[in-house]
């Protein structure tokens, strides 16, 4: 892994809808006005837009975009998989493709009307009467959600490194905290440790305030090459460094050698020497939170803590704005809104502009990751 | 045990299972060439990447390597059967899978906890396999 794509792409444009319970529209109006505001914010005509990537789990597909978005001149286009890893490896295929010369003005996007609609958390949206693959091996014993499989997690770590459901509820606590400074976020009233720890159980050792909120909204973000970039409205943020990963051996989340082992204990590798930095360098940290103690997990991949250690780091306010290593200052998945990881990448690019709600004075470089146990994607971004 | 849980499609790389659970008998899928189990069963030993695998009978005992307890009812029909619990056992290097620690509260449960193999009837006539604590008799 080198240095292939430093600096050859910059984010130019963020776009995103209000966040709601309901939103009352479409799927596909709410990409269609992400992708618009996204454009705006770049200062450009969505005409200009030539490459596209979704999650491919998107309801809203390239063709429905060209007729309804006026994305007219596309001339290449990309999916990403697995869930919400796809919050940053949209932005990994964005900047290869411009290093590539392939596109030069890339649309980045995800839409969900997943409160609304059919939401993650309930079994009936995964259930059916039969079910094959992997997941046959684990519905006929009610395994059944997301909270249910990312939970053993937890619990392994707990087991292992003596992890306790205090340390979930310190993370609970700096994402609320953060939340409450958001104007956008769903989630704004701050909570503590103890409001934690009396909220329900929903898959012990998961309460409900370690499982993320369930949304409506859309996202866009706007990638360009680095000679457009200098000319556009706002300051780029500038790409240094991104990378995938898989990990060695995962089936359907849980199916895996070792739970304490993550997918991106690898991708954190690739990053780091495709940006030419390391985890020293790194002034705030976005991290894909669909329950909290996948944040810890994620410190300790991305080398902030030894290994173990993450269940301790996050307590004492060190992972708060105003902290020693700043996580999710825009409330995250659990407080801002649940729009599959996409909003990450975008408050990575609101601490550069130096636009964020809680904004870390002096922050230069920011890590943006996502899905840490599942196939795994990293971004590093420096302030212009 | 659980009702109204979705019931198996078996496919190629399943049915061997499905069809030894039917008999009452838990098998796994190993690699003919290394030896070594998988799990869930696929077409390929993701060891050695050998491509015969020889169906064999799982020991019938395995230990609890992580487990949750299901206490929020996410299907209209859970409403009544929370709490349960959700474990991942090793029955053998390379083979854990997914299973219900039945007749024992699940509060008990602890890591390295020792579970052995019992068949449900689910209502639809389709036998799975579970696991219970161990009732003492080695047979069993
Ligand atoms: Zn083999």
């Amino acid at each position: 892994m080198g240095a292939q794509l430093r600096e050859k792409a910059a984010i130019v444009g963020i776009g995103e809808t209000e966040y709601s319970k309901e939103s009352g529209r479409t799927e596909l109006a709410l990409a269609c006005e992400a992708i618009r505001k996204a454009a705006d914010d770049a200062g450009i005509s969505v005409g200009e837009i030539d490459g596209l990537v979704r999650y491919d789990m998107d309801p809203v597909d390239e063709v429905a975009l060209t007729s309804s978005a006026g994305l007219r001149n596309l001339r290449w286009m990309s999916h990403t998989g697995y869930g919400g890893t796809g919050g940053n490896a949209v932005i990994v295929h964005a900047a290869a493709a411009i290093a590539a010369g392939l596109a030069t003005t890339v649309v980045c996007y995800r839409s969900l009307n997943e409160r609304s609609g059919a939401r993650y958390g309930q079994g009936s949206t995964w259930m059916s009467e039969k079910v094959g693959g992997f997941e046959q091996m684990q519905m006929p014993w009610g395994l059944l959600t997301p909270a249910q499989a990312f939970g053993m997690f937890a619990r392994r770590h707990m087991i292992e490194y003596g992890w306790t459901s205090e340390q979930f509820g310190a993370v609970a606590v700096a994402l609320r905290t953060h939340g409450s400074m958001n104007p956008r976020a769903m989630m704004r009233k701050p909570i503590t440790v103890a409001d934690h720890q009396a909220s329900r159980m929903i898959a012990d050792p998961l309460h409900l305030l370690d499982c993320c909120i369930e949304s409506d909204g859309g996202c866009a973000v706007i990638v360009t090459t680095a000679e457009r970039a200098r000319s556009l409205r706002k300051p780029p943020a500038w790409i240094m460094g991104a990378a995938q990963g898989s990990g060695t051996r995962a089936r359907g989340i849980i199916f895996r050698d070792d739970l304490a082992t993550t997918e991106a204990h690898f991708t954190a590798k690739d990053v780091y020497a495709s940006a030419g930095v390391g985890p020293a360098d790194i002034d705030a940290v976005m991290i894909y939170d669909h329950f909290t103690p996948f944040i810890p997990m994620a410190l300790e991949a991305y080398g902030f803590c030894g290994r173990g250690e993450g269940g301790p780091f996050v307590e004492d306010g060190r992972i708060h704005f105003d902290g020693e290593l700043p996580v999710n200052t825009h409330g995250g998945n659990h407080s801002e809104a649940y729009i599959h990881g996409l909003p990450h990448i975008i408050e990575a690019t609101r601490q550069l502009r130096g636009e964020s709600s809680a904004q870390v004075p002096g922050c230069e470089v920011v890590l943006s990751c996502s899905a840490v146990a599942q196939l795994s994607a990293a971004v590093i971004l420096r302030k212009d | 045990m659980l009702r109204g849980m979705p019931l198996p499609r078996p496919d190629h790389d399943t049915q061997p299972f499905w069809d030894a659970a039917q008999e009452g008998r838990y098998v796994v899928p190993r690699c003919a060439a290394c030896g070594v189990g998988h799990w869930p069963p696929g077409p390929m030993c993701p060891h050695c990447f050998g491509d015969e695998i020889a169906w064999g009978d799982a020991p019938t005992r395995g230990s609890v390597y992580s487990w949750v307890v299901a206490t929020h009812p996410v299907a209209e029909v859970l409403v009544d059967q929370v709490p349960y619990a959700i474990a991942l056992i090793d029955l053998e290097p390379g083979v854990r899978v997914v299973g219900n620690v039945v007749g024992c509260d699940p509060s008990a449960i602890q890591a390295g906890m020792a579970v052995e193999v019992f068949f449900e009837e689910r209502e639809e006539g389709v036998r799975v396999p579970n696991f219970r604590i161990p009732s003492g008799n080695l047979e069993a």
